[in-house]
């Protein structure tokens, strides 16, 4: 090996550093939007009577803007990062990466844009038209080729366990993406499903769920696995379990969806099926949880001063809640109380609020400084007060979703001796009213402490200078 | 249930995949000595 050469090479920090920067703005700006939503229904005035700013225009533009908007550029900057540090070689495809970085954006204007203008196909978490799901197409099969490309000459035998996770969340995406979002175009911005009625439904849930597995599981488990060890100093508690946790969840994903359609048209056996297979699913889940939690084991003290640490463990506690929670109320006599209620949207937040995002904000704590030459954030005490705003805001907002929704599915149920319903309808909305203002403030605690990062990312920023690391020599072979 | 034609399938396609992969980490040597893979990132950066 030539050493003069491998002295020059540098990794391609320019595309994690863009990405990890944009994870920030658009974590504020879907936050934000999530916190407005969440006003309007505890104030429905707040839409002002602008059809832009209604809530069925605006939930949408929520939640892509935290889900692809946040999480993805997330997933972007600490893949491109994990995949060239374990596989000790500059990215693949140096101009590709950057048509990630520049399409991903382009996708998120454009979602940003269609929207609020009530351009939609109808399809939960997939409600971008045909245009965009084009570009989306093109800018994640880049991806699948800068980060296989990057695997493919690594320096290292020995594939890191991260990079098996974020290899099957490219890979399983890209088939949910080009199965659920098959369509007719009938002119620009407007389209069909090629499906209809119940198989819809089907497949809409079939990439539902499988998009909470691959996208907001197996992409940030990609994260856990690098960079809690790294922030403790430790390696994972066991790799051996590692290795199970990922061929397990992978392979016994794929048929929870049906537990989205519980006592509708599908096919009783099929909702059977999918709630077996949600079961399952606690098994490798929390095998995966207990095993990042251990890597902690022999050096709890770490917790108390290093509050990126406490992110990235804190996270996975949440891990470890939303996937026992998910199963039970899989359990259909369960969802016959819970579904349709505030409880789900408690779930769905208790996941992606403590899991995705504390995982996500850990792991930028983690990266940002390093990005920029620096060792720590601007300001670690910030770090602290973004921890704990951003606890006890999930705290509010789950458990006020908890006890709404379990009060809705008792109040929707309940019938007099005669047959009739107790409640109306509107009296369950009224009784909620208390739980949705509760959710507005943990809301907005969870805003505000996504501002204080912000705020600590610029400073970092400014105070630092971008620096792109030389790859070592390689010294590993296994 | 017609789209059951095309999941089913589809998935079944998916676990030759997954198995594929398994096999080929299998006889390419990735889980040979799988607990000092865990402690290589500590190493290097």
């Amino acid at each position: 090996m030539n050493s003069s050469n491998t002295q020059a090479a540098l990794y391609n920090d320019t595309v994690v550093r863009q990405f990890s920067i944009m994870a920030v703005v658009w974590g504020v700006v879907g936050m934000l939007v999530g916190v407005v939503i969440a006003a309007q229904l505890a104030w429905p005035e707040l839409n002002l009577g602008i059809p832009w700013l209604s809530y069925g225009r605006l939930r949408p533009l929520h939640t892509n803007a935290v889900i692809f908007a946040f999480g993805g550029c997330a997933l972007f900057a600490t893949s491109y990062y994990v995949v060239q540090r374990t596989c000790q070689v500059r990215l693949f495809a140096g101009p590709l990466a950057a048509f990630t970085f520049w399409g991903w954006q382009l996708v998120i204007l454009a979602a940003a844009i269609s929207l609020p203008l009530g351009y939609t196909t109808g399809k939960e978490y997939a409600e971008l038209e045909w245009p965009i799901d084009i570009l989306i197409t093109l800018v994640w099969v880049s991806y699948a080729i800068v980060f296989f490309g990057t695997v493919g000459i690594r320096k290292v035998r020995h594939i890191y366990v991260a990079n098996w996770f974020y290899g099957a969340f490219i890979i399983a995406v890209a088939i949910l993406h080009l199965v659920n979002s098959a369509e007719v175009p009938a002119g620009f911005m407007k389209s069909y499903s090629a499906y209809a009625g119940v198989q819809d439904a089907m497949v809409q849930w079939w990439y539902g769920h499988n998009a909470v597995g691959f996208f907001l599981t197996a992409g940030f488990l990609g994260m856990m696995y690098y960079f809690i060890p790294k922030q403790a100093g430790r390696p994972v508690y066991s790799y051996r379990l590692s290795i199970v946790h990922f061929w397990a969840l992978i392979f016994t994903y794929m048929w929870a969806g049906p537990h989205h359609l519980h006592y509708t048209a599908l096919p009783d056996w099929t909702q059977s099926v999918g709630m077996v297979f949600s079961l399952i699913l606690l098994a490798p889940s929390w095998g995966g949880m207990i095993n990042g939690i251990m890597t902690l084991s022999g050096a709890w003290h770490k917790l108390r001063d290093d509050p990126v640490l406490r992110f990235l463990i804190v996270s996975l506690s949440f891990y470890g809640m939303s996937t026992f929670e998910g199963p039970m109320m899989s359990i259909k006599t369960v969802n016959a109380l819970s579904h349709y209620t505030d409880w789900t949207v408690g779930h769905v937040h208790s996941g992606a609020l403590g899991w995705v995002g504390l995982i996500s904000m850990g792991s930028l704590y983690y990266l940002i400084p390093r990005l920029f030459g620096k060792k720590t954030m601007y300001s670690v005490k910030a770090i602290e007060v973004h921890f704990w705003t951003a606890t006890i805001g999930i705290v509010l907002y789950i458990a006020a979703m908890w006890i709404a929704g379990v009060m809705q599915g008792l109040m929707w149920r309940a019938i007099n001796a005669d047959g009739t319903l107790t409640y109306t309808f509107v009296e369950g909305v009224k009784a909620t009213f208390p739980f949705y203002v509760i959710r507005v403030t943990g809301g907005l605690l969870y805003l505000g402490g996504m501002i204080v990062m912000l705020w600590n990312t610029w400073m970092t920023a400014i105070s630092g200078r971008s620096v792109d690391t030389p790859v070592p020599a390689v010294v590993a072979h296994a | 249930m017609d789209i059951l034609f095309l999941l089913i399938p589809l998935s079944v396609a998916l676990v030759l995949l997954i198995l594929g992969g398994l096999w080929w980490a299998i006889h390419h040597g990735q889980f040979e000595g799988v607990e000092q893979e865990g402690e290589r990132i500590l190493r290097n950066d």
